[in-house]
Order: structure tokens, then sequence, then C-alpha cells
């Protein structure tokens, strides 16, 4: 048996609402927030950073796991927006939490759904025996080009998840991964802000991976839809995963806790490990999580949880996730965003 | 070129690391080789909690090359629940709303890079402790 052994997350507390971009740019804010289920989002101080939020949502999984960092064999940070083009952020969380000089590290790259991958990758090192313990975090500061729609939902965030053979939170029951080469995002290197492919990023972006891993894994697993106590998607806005859950038969209570977009934003790789997180601070022992990650390019990961009588135990070792989100926000104009996210600069 | 020294200092910026004298149990931070209490040259390293309370604080509105983009900031001594005081700069606020004796409490931050092609450096700074 391998899962969760411990998970936590860091929010930054400045918000920017859709209405201060909208009103720069000209934009209808009352169709945009109706349109992408969107409110506000997240902004990242100016001294926080993909590193910082990793290594801080990560010091509390480890709290929540109750282990000795120096036992973490493997670390991987999933991110699109690593501090440096050449350096490990891992090498900076593993070295904050002591987990270093033992410990294998690698930074993953897959735009939306680095932190999953990172979180595959370790649940697979723990089964195989080859380490004790692996710590997987998505953690983005994702930026959008001013006026694009991106900049509507590109956040900030990190979800960390401390993976174990004992002591259990929440127990894998399988994955299964869907992949395809579809180019419906980029970045090129060197440029300041991503690229993306319009209308294109839903039906066979979105929508055909999303729904290509659920029916993967549901057939994997012998499970249907209604078996699952609770369910996330990836949440590039708040629109689509509503759009295919509901198609898909999955209900509201469901993904009530999960579905953190309308005043988060899109975190990307911390995206769908948040709502995972925010999943785990409400559930009770013995129930079934759905969690399946998308990230552009393209590809999705669905893994199956089963909840333990441990879970309820561990989760107040740590901030949960609604109180990072909803308390202490404060709410920043335009400009003071765009100093923040470096989009204006001072002569140097 | 601070990589060297950034690096050196790694242990207490990143993870807080001080040294308790094994004699008479005070806590230096950064760790010291000799105690200056007792003399004594054994130490334990122990993590500091990074909680505690504003001691005294002041407001940089002028600063440092490096550090303008965060103008103004303040930068306090923090009186942490081990007994202990140490320096540190303050985050996540308003430095004109800080008071003393403010419950802090410390997080992971960019302190600040050396241009924009150089090292990032990374330090604990105190935020106000809101459970979050
Ligand atoms: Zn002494």
């Amino acid at each position: 048996m391998v899962g969760i052994i411990g998970y936590g997350t860091q929010i930054p507390r400045f918000r920017i609402k859709v209405e201060e971009i909208a009103k720069v740019w000209g934009a209808d804010p009352v169709a945009l927030k109706r349109g992408l289920n969107l409110n506000e989002k997240s902004v990242p101080a100016p001294d926080e950073d993909c590193a910082t939020l990793a290594v801080n949502a990560a010091r509390d999984a480890v709290k929540r796991a109750g282990i000795n960092p120096a036992e973490i064999g493997a670390v991987y940070v999933g991110s699109e927006s690593h501090p440096y083009a050449v350096k490990p952020t891992g090498t900076i969380v593993s070295e904050a939490l002591g987990a270093c000089p033992f410990v294998h590290t690698a930074d993953l790259e897959f735009a939306c759904k680095a932190g999953t991958e990172g979180m595959f990758i370790a649940l697979q090192l723990v089964k195989a025996g080859a380490v004790k313990y692996a710590l997987a975090v998505g953690a983005d500061t994702s930026q959008g080009a001013p006026g694009d729609a991106l900049e509507y939902s590109a956040s900030a965030g990190a979800a960390a998840f401390v993976m174990g053979a004992d002591n259990l939170v929440a127990e894998l029951v399988d994955t299964h991964a869907y992949m395809t080469d579809t180019p419906d995002f980029w970045r090129r290197e060197h440029a300041h802000y991503p690229e993306h492919g319009g209308r294109f990023t839903g039906e066979p972006a979105y929508k055909k991976h999303i729904t290509g891993a659920v029916n993967a894994i549901l057939d994997k697993t012998g499970l249907k839809p209604s078996d699952f106590n609770y369910m996330i998607f990836h949440q590039p806005n708040g629109k689509f995963p509503v759009q295919v859950a509901k198609k898909m038969g999955f209900t509201e209570p469901q993904y009530r806790y999960g579905l953190l977009t309308p005043t988060l934003g899109n975190t990307y790789s911390g995206s769908s490990p948040m709502g995972l997180a925010a999943t785990l601070d409400e559930a009770g022992p013995d129930e079934l999580i759905l969690l399946v990650s998308y990230g552009s390019g393209a590809g999705s990961d669905a893994f199956v949880f089963k909840t333990t009588e441990r879970l309820p135990e561990i989760r107040d070792l740590a901030p949960k996730v609604k109180k990072q989100l909803d308390t202490n926000k404060t709410y920043l104009e335009y400009g003071a965003y765009a100093k923040f996210r470096r989009k204006i600069l001072k002569p140097e | 070129m601070n990589v060297p020294k950034h690096w050196r200092e790694s242990p207490q910026r990143y993870r807080m690391e001080a040294g308790k004298c094994r004699k008479c149990e005070r806590i230096f931070f950064p760790g010291r080789l000799v105690c200056p209490e007792c003399g004594h040259t054994g130490f334990d390293m122990v993590k500091l909690s990074g909680k505690g309370k504003l001691h005294t604080f002041t407001v940089i509105r002028t600063a440092p090359s490096g550090f303008t983009d965060f103008a103004p900031y303040a930068v306090g001594i923090v009186e942490l629940d081990e007994g202990i005081r140490i320096l540190g700069q303050i985050t996540d606020c308003d430095p004109d709303s800080l008071q003393t004796g403010d419950r802090l409490t410390s997080k992971f931050r960019r302190m600040n890079d050396e241009g924009k092609t150089g090292m990032i450096m990374y330090s604990y700074k105190f935020v106000p402790d809101n459970g979050i």
C-alpha cells in the first residue's frame, strides 16, 4: 500500500479582481465573470516565487506527515515558472527542508500538469521500494500577457504531497495517463508570456484529454462516476471542469470542495493538486477521490485515492486551503499588480 | 559577488539552524565555535521555531540597491519563543501598521537577486502570524 502521508499548500495573500483587470483593457467584466466562472485570482508578493511557495507548502506537508525530512529520498517540483532556466528549484526545496544530501531531485515541466507528474513519479518510486518517502510539489507564479484572456486567470500557489508506504492519509488505488502531442499552448525560450490556440484549447485539448483519462481509469478500476465521494479536474477557469464533469455524470457535491478557480484563479501546476488538498481538508475516512490533471501540450494524469482514518487526525496540523484562500486577503489595483508581476520596471 | 557568502549562510537562512551550548544550554544564532557565556566549545544544532513577537523595528524607505522594489519595508528584531532575539525583514504587511509585541512567524522568501541574470538569494523573513 502506498499513498499520501502528508500535504500542505501555500497561497499568496494578494488578490486582483476580474473587474480591475477588465477596466484597464476595456473588457466587459460581467461577460468575463460569467463566461469563465472566475471572480478574482491570487497574485504573488514581490518576494514570492515558485521556489518560496514550494518550500512553504512542503514544510506544511512534512509537518502533517510527521516525518524526519532527512528520510525523504526524492523531491520533484513541477512548474512552468521555475525561477532559474538552469538550476533546479528542487535543490532549493530540498535544502530548505533539510532533505539533503541523500535525495534524488528533478524539476518537471508540463504546463499545468507538472505537479501531478511529480506525484505520479513519487508514488511509483515509493511503490517500487526505491525510497522510503518522496515529495512532490506543484508550484507556479504564472503570467498571462497584458490584456490576454489568460491574464484574468493566471495566478500563484503551491501544493505539496509527501508519499509513503505507511501512516497513509489517502491510499493510492490506481493511476492512468492519457497523452498526445497537441499544440494548444506554449512558451518559447526567452519569451516572457505564453501563446495559445484560443478556442482550440477547449474541445481537442482540455476536454479530450480529461475525458480520455477519466474513461481510462474508470475502465481500469471498474469504478463509475457515482462511486466517487469527490472529484477534482484541472481548473484553467471555473467553466471547463464543471462542463466536463456534468457531461461525464459527476455532480456538484462531488466537486464542491475541489473547485477553487472562481476565487483562486489558475495556479497551473498547483491547480488540481490544490483542489485535492482542499478536498482532503474536508473528506472523511474511507472516501474515494478522483483527481485528473491537465497540461497543455497535452496530457492528463488520473489518480484514484481512498482516504484513511488518519486523515482527520493530521489535517489540523497545518492551515487549510480554505483559510489561506478566504482570510487575510489584500486586493491590488492594476498598477501595483503590474509592478508586483514586473510588467512595469524602473530603469536600472 | 555574494554567492559564496550566501551559500555559507544557507543553514541559517534556509533552515534557521542555531547552535545550543551543551554546557550552559544558551542558544546562538548564527551558531558559534566558542560559547561567549561559558567558554564551552561543544554545540548541538537546533532548528529555531521561527515564531515569536516583534521586539523593535524600523521602516526602510530609502532602500539599498537590490531592495528598492520592496520599499517601504520593515526590518525588526524578533524575540523568538525560544527566548533569543534575531534580526529579520518583515514582509506581507503594511510596515506602518506594525506594533512592537505583534506575533510573527517565519516564511521562506526571496531576499534579493544579483541583477536580472545573477543568483537569486532566499532567506527566512517574518510575516504577521495569521495562522496561515
Ligand atoms: Zn555555554
